[in-house]
């Protein structure tokens, strides 16, 4: 692929500006680690924003920089007074993203391990590339799959009564351990969903309560939590 | 389309209180459901009811206690992961912003033909919808030498409140290279892994306080929920601490001594400092008064929650017998609101949408060691039925570990909350 040339051009170019500690992350090893952050952020070709940014060039982005994306108020400040996610950044938000940015909405709590980091960082450049590289959010057909859920008009009094399966865990609004899934545009909620349909997304409670949601349901779904405020 | 759950439920409640006096007046223009019992499944239920009927159902919730403890997390208490006070809950909400008629008394019979439910303080209750979720009640005589009356010595701590503050208690105050004792209930029974996840705080808080201590499990049961993720949690956190006798070594032949304080096994008597009796169980007494009870259980339609000896009853919860979900408060507010939809479309002509359900049990084996397991359910005429589950796995990271164990946390907020309002 003509992007990962690139991109691992583009990769060496930016260590040898910053810490050389950096080159030394195994993207496989972070594919792995990366798991936890796809509950809520895509990366690689296609991604969109969901509950979180998509993470694609995210290298060298100014901070809460998307224009799709409605960040937490720390991080519009933060990208307002030209902070930039380099990798040391990263690693800092990264290792305690509250103490980092106070007030973030994102509510994991950090990673310890420096060189999970390190791995984790590394992944997030090979699969999404540098901000000035060849891959860009949103190219390419919107997957089939959702497409054609996109294409009904879900009934939201089906939704309401499919959504008490949802409230047992996820709360109308705020939850630090569980992301508040009212309000979601339903692109976003279709897309979250169909992920775990089709297990592109890992996770058990998710994977087994979305198995069995035909198209009809999500887009019901869908269009109820789209009226919640 | 903009849905501001809040402000249209306040709207409906403000309707709903002008209207709440006298409630016999109200009933002859909006029918009347009753539900005994406010833990997860009847304060799920009456919640949702009220919300969906939009006035058009006078719901009211007879409920003994004025602060509800709930029994899930109480195992969190035990371990110092959980502020007592962090598991109560109030029916305020439920009265102020859902229009819930709340009565804290004990509902001591119903009358099917009357269609009314008695109440200890005096005065009958009618409906037109009997929604009971008693939970359980012990059957007395499971474990011989042990009683109620006996719970403060030997507590069972398996319902929410007192009892787990006073295990508690008795497990701080244990004698340094103590023995902590636990009769562990023969199935089916409240919350699959709750004695283990409960074995597992209490050896936490030992390993803090009194390192040198024991913890015996008589165990009835071959084998249990999530047996090999808390085995291997138990060898990493707490190896030497904890021993389990299952049937094969005399579990299935036991007996205690509360005086004596003392447990014997199939002859052989040990003498423990602690010893956390938890009985084998049944539906709640209600269950029985309105004598809808089949064995120890009270066995539903899978499709609506109903009794299958009275239509105009439906038992959710820990008191129903319904197939294959466990009794778990997670299971109970599922079922609640799949009988929520059936009742308010079957006395307001609303749409009746099909059953599923899905249950997850979290449990936690050490800080931030999380471990859960779960399953999605359909109804069918045979009961309620699996269409798929999960279980966490013995090699997990750390990381995923944690996330359990938050995910845990989350779960009880949204979960209360949709139980509280």
């Amino acid at each position: 692929m003509m992007w990962r040339a690139i991109l691992t051009f583009g990769f060496v170019c930016v260590m040898g500006a910053s810490s050389p500690a950096f080159s030394q992350g195994d993207p496989a090893q972070g594919e792995a680690l990366f798991r936890p952050c796809a509950a809520c952020h895509m990366i690689g070709d296609g991604a969109v924003s969901r509950v979180g940014p998509h993470l694609n060039a995210l290298i060298g982005r100014p901070v809460g920089a998307l224009p799709d994306y409605r960040y937490s108020p720390v991080l519009q400040d933060a990208g307002a007074e030209g902070a930039l996610w380099d990798e040391t950044a990263l690693d800092r938000f990264l290792e305690s993203p509250r103490d980092y940015f106070p007030g973030t909405r994102m509510a994991y709590r950090g990673m310890r391990d420096a060189q999970e980091r390190l791995d984790l960082i590394a992944y997030m450049i090979s699969e999404g590339g540098l901000a000035d590289g060849e891959v860009t959010a949103s190219e390419g057909e919107t997957d089939p799959e959702i497409a054609a859920i996109l294409e009904i008009a879900g009934d939201p009094a089906y939704g309401q009564y499919l959504s008490s399966e949802c409230t047992a865990c996820h709360r109308p609004s705020g939850g630090d351990d569980i992301p508040s899934i009212a309000g979601l545009a339903p692109s976003a909620f279709i897309h979250g969903i169909v992920a775990y349909r089709n297990g592109s997304r890992e996770h058990g409670v998710m994977n087994t309560v979305a198995a069995r949601l035909g198209d009809e349901e999500i887009a019901a779904l869908a269009a109820y939590f789209e009226g919640v405020e | 389309m903009s849905i501001n759950r809040r402000v249209f439920l306040g709207s409906a409640a403000a309707v709903s209180a002008s209207l709440a006096a006298p409630m016999v007046a109200r009933a002859q223009a909006a029918a009347n459901v009753v539900v005994v019992g406010g833990g997860a499944g009847g304060a799920t239920a009456a919640r949702y009811i009220a919300q969906s009927s939009n006035g058009a159902i006078n719901v009211t919730l007879i409920e003994p206690s004025r602060a509800y403890y709930t029994c899930f997390f109480s195992n969190l208490y035990l371990g110092g992961f959980r502020e007592f006070d962090s598991l109560g809950h109030t029916y305020g909400a439920l009265a102020s912003d859902y229009g819930i008629n709340v009565v804290h008394d004990w509902a001591t019979g119903v009358d099917r033909d009357a269609k009314t439910v008695s109440l200890a303080g005096g005065g009958a209750v009618p409906y037109d919808r009997l929604v009971l979720s008693p939970g359980i009640d012990f059957i007395e005589d499971s474990v011989p030498g042990w009683s109620t009356a006996s719970q403060n010595v030997m507590p069972h701590a398996y319902k929410g409140g007192s009892q787990t503050e006073l295990l508690k208690a008795q497990v701080m105050n244990m004698r340094e290279g103590g023995t902590f004792a636990m009769i562990a209930p023969p199935n089916p029974y409240r919350c699959p892994p709750g004695p283990y996840e409960r074995v597992s705080m209490v050896a936490h808080t030992l390993k803090e306080v009194n390192p040198t201590a024991k913890i015996l499990i008589v165990d009835p049961k071959e084998g249990f929920s999530k047996q090999g993720l808390f085995e291997d949690g138990w060898e990493r956190h707490y190896a030497g601490m904890i021993e389990r006798i299952g049937p094969d070594f005399g579990a299935g032949n036991v007996s205690v001594d509360p005086n004596a304080m003392t447990v014997d096994i199939d002859g052989q008597v040990e003498t423990v400092d602690v010893c956390n009796v938890i009985p084998a169980q049944r539906a709640g007494n209600i269950a029985f008064a309105a004598g809808i009870t089949d064995g120890n259980w009270a066995p539903v339609s899978a499709y609506d929650l109903s009794s299958t000896m009275d239509e105009n009853i439906h038992v959710l919860g820990d008191a129903a017998a319904q197939g294959a979900m466990p009794k778990s408060g997670f299971s109970a507010n599922s079922q609640a609101k799949v009988a929520a939809n059936a009742i308010v479309a079957a006395l307001t002509g609303s749409t009746a949408f099909p059953a599923r359900f899905s249950n997850t049990c979290w449990s936690l084996i050490d800080t931030n060691d999380g471990i859960k397991v779960g399953a999605t359910y359909e109804a069918s005429d045979e009961g309620i039925v699996s269409t798929g589950g999960f279980v966490s796995q013995v090699d997990e990271t750390a990381e995923t570990r944690e996330e359990t164990y938050r995910e845990s946390l989350g779960w009880y907020d949204a979960i209360t909350e949709d139980m509280f309002g």
